[in-house]
């Protein structure tokens, strides 16, 4: 334990399931394994992860410039997130930071990939990093606040292993109107890099949409002073359509790069679905939202 | 009593910044805003947590298997609001962040929920042990730093008495830091280290095996060598000639003892190495260690000097075993009176296995110790000592984060509550340094309006589960509803 800057702090939630915590990041740990080989794994993972947030603090004034700028960093994760969001960096407006919480989940999980395990997800606040023997799936639920609830399965024959969720009511700030955007990708940064930007997308002009400078909200945002949302009102059913219909665009023209495997985006109850090509939609199931707490991508134990 | 100070955080000039050093992003936070992870804020200048509230779900089935996480929300009479996340009430005039209303049995309820913030508080921690930790009175040590002392052993147990205002606001700051995140983790129910002058060092953690200089405890034992023989002597005779219960505070030898005295045990003699105190107990017969008993051997012989040749016989069986059964051997005297190893008979062994399973598992518990009696009180009242009268009156029943908090008799409100029947991360710290931690008055609508609460503040618990940010927690099982339990007074 260290007295200077504060404690990570973690706790067993159930026999194989983990909270660990430091500073901003919250991870849910589910790890499907030998009980004598999750010990060793976890404490691994612990010794691991109580790093991490100093390393990406040194890196963090970096982290905050646009990735096109090439910013220079050092530590593991900030250079996997620089990673995952550079082949969006020509053409977008992207900092490394929109790629934090899912590089943070796939560093801890790589490890593991080593190991004999049958199944782990890393869920870092709705960013998912997963890990699937063969034959093994994940179904993984996803509540936006508003709008639809969907179901998904992952098996270990798709190519995903990351899932991430972004919308303008999520801890980060958004520049869209989306409340939720969620999706699937090969690793948990570059889902977490492609829904931010599909999330930015869903947007539309319309005088109710409450938005502000990033700067005057939050102190040291990577945002600088880019108008991002604050609220949304009910809005025309036609502009709903509009914002969809962009967003369902962006997530097209990353998903021909193959940045991006299927997509749900959702808005004021409606929804777009993005299949993967020449696939069924993994999104099995979209029932009306009940009234629940503002929880973004879940997976089911 | 309690203090109630608020934390300034650290200032910066004309920015109206604070500086958060709850992590090492350090956020510089501008007032009305949050740091990076939300957890943290400026609130008029003052460094405050805004986690969400955690409500505990009250089982009403025996089933518990499902632990923590992500239970669901609802309004039925069996969800408590604990103070957890709920903020405080600084300035302490107004209204506690959350009075809630509940009907149990017909009858209004109006729990007041909240966080104080403790300068007077600290945390008693029984460490089951029998080594040696300390001498009474010295400094524990986190870091270098002074944040406790050893205090009068207990039963099977070392005492440690952690935290306090003394070394929270009465040293330097660095032991105030040092003295506080130890105390939230303590609380918080992570695993510490501890080093104690002229000591162990040890790591403890609420509900789990104290480990003492890197050796994990497993058992405590189920008595000194001497009272071991005291308790199993009658279970031991006709099975063996000879039993020494290898201890090192006191080794027992049972054909010496009263014990084995009074069955009419013949005398082996047997030559023990120590300083022989009364009859069939001996002191230091080796050095305080991690081998047999709390000692330092590995072979329980050489404790042995040897056998009177003019008492012992050959064929004389002798066991020896520790006081918690979970070292043993057993040897047959040969015809020069030299032990050799034998196999135990099968009822012996269960004589031995019946010393380890009348061990109970070794455990650090943490108690934590909180003064509420000052001016938190407002927040429930207008009248401050009509709150403290009311609990002394057992109208009230005082519970922390749901769990049961013993009220100590005397002035104020001073409560003791186990951290381990308490939800999980439910203490906090502010940079005064002092201590956050939940708080909940639970009691009759009706006495609250005698005692002048605030009841043009009082909300239906359905109100408040639809607008807050939630974190669900089931209770610790053994907490009683603490909407239908009664205060537990001194």
């Amino acid at each position: 334990m260290s007295t200077h800057g504060g404690t990570a702090a973690r706790a067993r939630l159930a026999i194989d399931r983990w909270h660990f915590q430091h500073g901003p990041i919250d991870l849910i740990i589910g790890l499907d394994a030998d009980p004598a080989l999750s010990e060793g794994l976890i404490e691994a993972m612990w010794t691991r992860f109580e790093r991490i947030l100093p390393e990406l603090v040194m890196d963090l004034p970096q982290l905050r410039r646009p990735a096109h700028e090439r910013p220079r960093l050092q530590s593991p994760s900030g250079l996997a997130m620089l990673r995952a969001c550079k082949p969006f960096a020509d053409q977008r407006f992207i900092t490394p930071m929109a790629a934090v919480a899912g590089a943070v989940a796939d560093e801890l999980l790589a490890p593991l990939r080593r190991e004999r395990i049958r199944r782990c997800f890393i869920n870092n606040g709705g960013d998912i990093a997963l890990l699937l023997a063969p034959g093994a799936d994940y179904r993984v639920g996803v509540w936006p606040q508003v709008g639809l609830d969907g179901a998904f399965t992952v098996t270990a024959d798709m190519p995903v292993r990351g899932i991430a969720t972004s919308g303008w009511r999520g801890r980060s700030f958004s520049l869209g109107i989306a409340d939720s955007v969620t999706v699937l990708a090969a690793d948990a940064a570059g889902a977490d890099a492609a829904a931010t930007l599909i999330a930015n997308a869903v947007n539309c002009e319309h005088a109710a949409i409450v938005r502000a400078p990033a700067d005057t909200l939050k102190d040291d945002t990577d945002l600088g002073s880019r108008l991002v949302t604050v609220d949304v009102p009910p809005l025309p059913p036609a502009t709903v359509a509009q914002a969809l219909a962009r967003g369902r665009r962006e997530a097209e023209y990353w998903q021909r790069r193959g940045l991006v495997h299927a997509a749900a985006l959702f808005l004021q109850g409606r929804t777009e679905v993005l299949r993967p090509p020449g696939a069924e939609s993994p999104f099995e199931t979209l029932i009306p939202a009940r009234a629940v707490p503002p929880l973004r991508a879940t997976v089911p134990a | 009593m309690a203090s109630n100070e608020q934390a300034t955080g650290h200032m910066r000039g004309a920015l109206n910044k604070v500086r958060c050093d709850a992590c090492p992003v350090l956020c510089q936070i501008s007032a009305g805003r949050t740091g990076a992870c939300d957890r943290w804020g400026n609130v008029d200048g003052v460094l405050t947590r805004i986690d969400p509230l955690v409500l505990t779900q009250h089982s009403t089935t025996s089933d518990n298997s499902v632990a923590g996480g992500e239970l669901p929300l609802g309004g039925e009479s069996r969800t408590f609001l604990t103070g957890v996340g709920s903020g405080t009430t600084y300035p302490d005039y107004k209204p506690a962040p959350f009075i809630v209303s509940t009907r149990h049995e017909g009858v209004d309820m109006v729990t007041v929920v909240t966080e104080g913030i403790f300068s007077y508080c600290s945390f008693k921690v029984k460490i089951d042990t029998d080594r040696y930790l300390g001498p009474e009175q010295a400094n524990v040590r986190h870091g270098g730093e002074i944040v406790g002392h050893v205090t009068t052993a207990e039963y099977g147990s070392q005492m440690l008495s952690i935290g306090g205002v003394h070394h929270l606001t009465g040293g330097s700051k660095k032991e105030g830091r040092a003295t506080c995140d130890l105390m939230a983790a303590l609380g918080n129910k992570q695993a510490v280290e501890l080093a104690i002058d002229g000591g162990a060092h040890v790591v403890v953690q609420s509900g789990r095996p104290p480990i003492v200089d890197g050796v994990p405890e497993a058992r405590m034992r189920v008595g000194c060598g001497s009272a071991t023989i005291g308790i199993f002597a009658q279970q031991w005779f006709g099975l063996v000639d000879e039993v020494v219960v290898v201890d090192d505070h006191i080794t027992g030898v049972l054909s010496e003892h009263q014990a084995g005295k009074q069955l009419g045990v013949r005398p082996s003699g047997i030559e023990m190495r120590g300083r022989r105190s009364t009859p069939g107990r001996y002191f230091k017969v080796a050095n305080p260690g991690v081998g047999w008993g709390g000692t330092d051997i590995a072979d329980p012989l050489t404790i042995v000097e040897g056998f009177d040749p003019e008492v012992a016989w050959p064929g004389m069986r002798l066991l020896m075993v520790s006081t918690t059964g979970e070292h043993f051997a057993y040897y047959v005297l040969d015809a020069q009176l030299r032990p050799q190893p034998a196999d135990l008979t099968l009822p012996l062994r269960a004589a031995v296995e019946r010393i380890a399973e009348n061990c109970e598992p070794a455990l650090s518990t943490v108690l934590f110790v909180g003064g509420a009696g000052g001016s938190l009180r407002a927040g429930v009242t207008n009248s401050p000592v009509r709150l403290t009268q009311a609990i002394k009156a057992a109208l009230v029943n005082v519970t922390c984060g749901g769990a049961p908090a013993y009220v100590w008799p005397g002035g104020g409100i001073t409560v003791m509550v186990d951290v381990a029947r308490m939800p999980d991360r439910s203490f906090g710290t502010v940079p005064t340094p002092a201590i956050v931690a939940p708080l909940e008055f639970t009691l009759k609508l009706a006495d609250y309006a005698a005692l002048g609460g605030h009841l043009d503040s009082v909300v239906p618990l359905e109100d408040v589960l639809a607008r807050k940010a939630l974190r669900a927690a089931r209770s610790d099982s053994a907490n009683p509803w603490p909407v239908a339990a009664g205060a537990l007074l001194g």
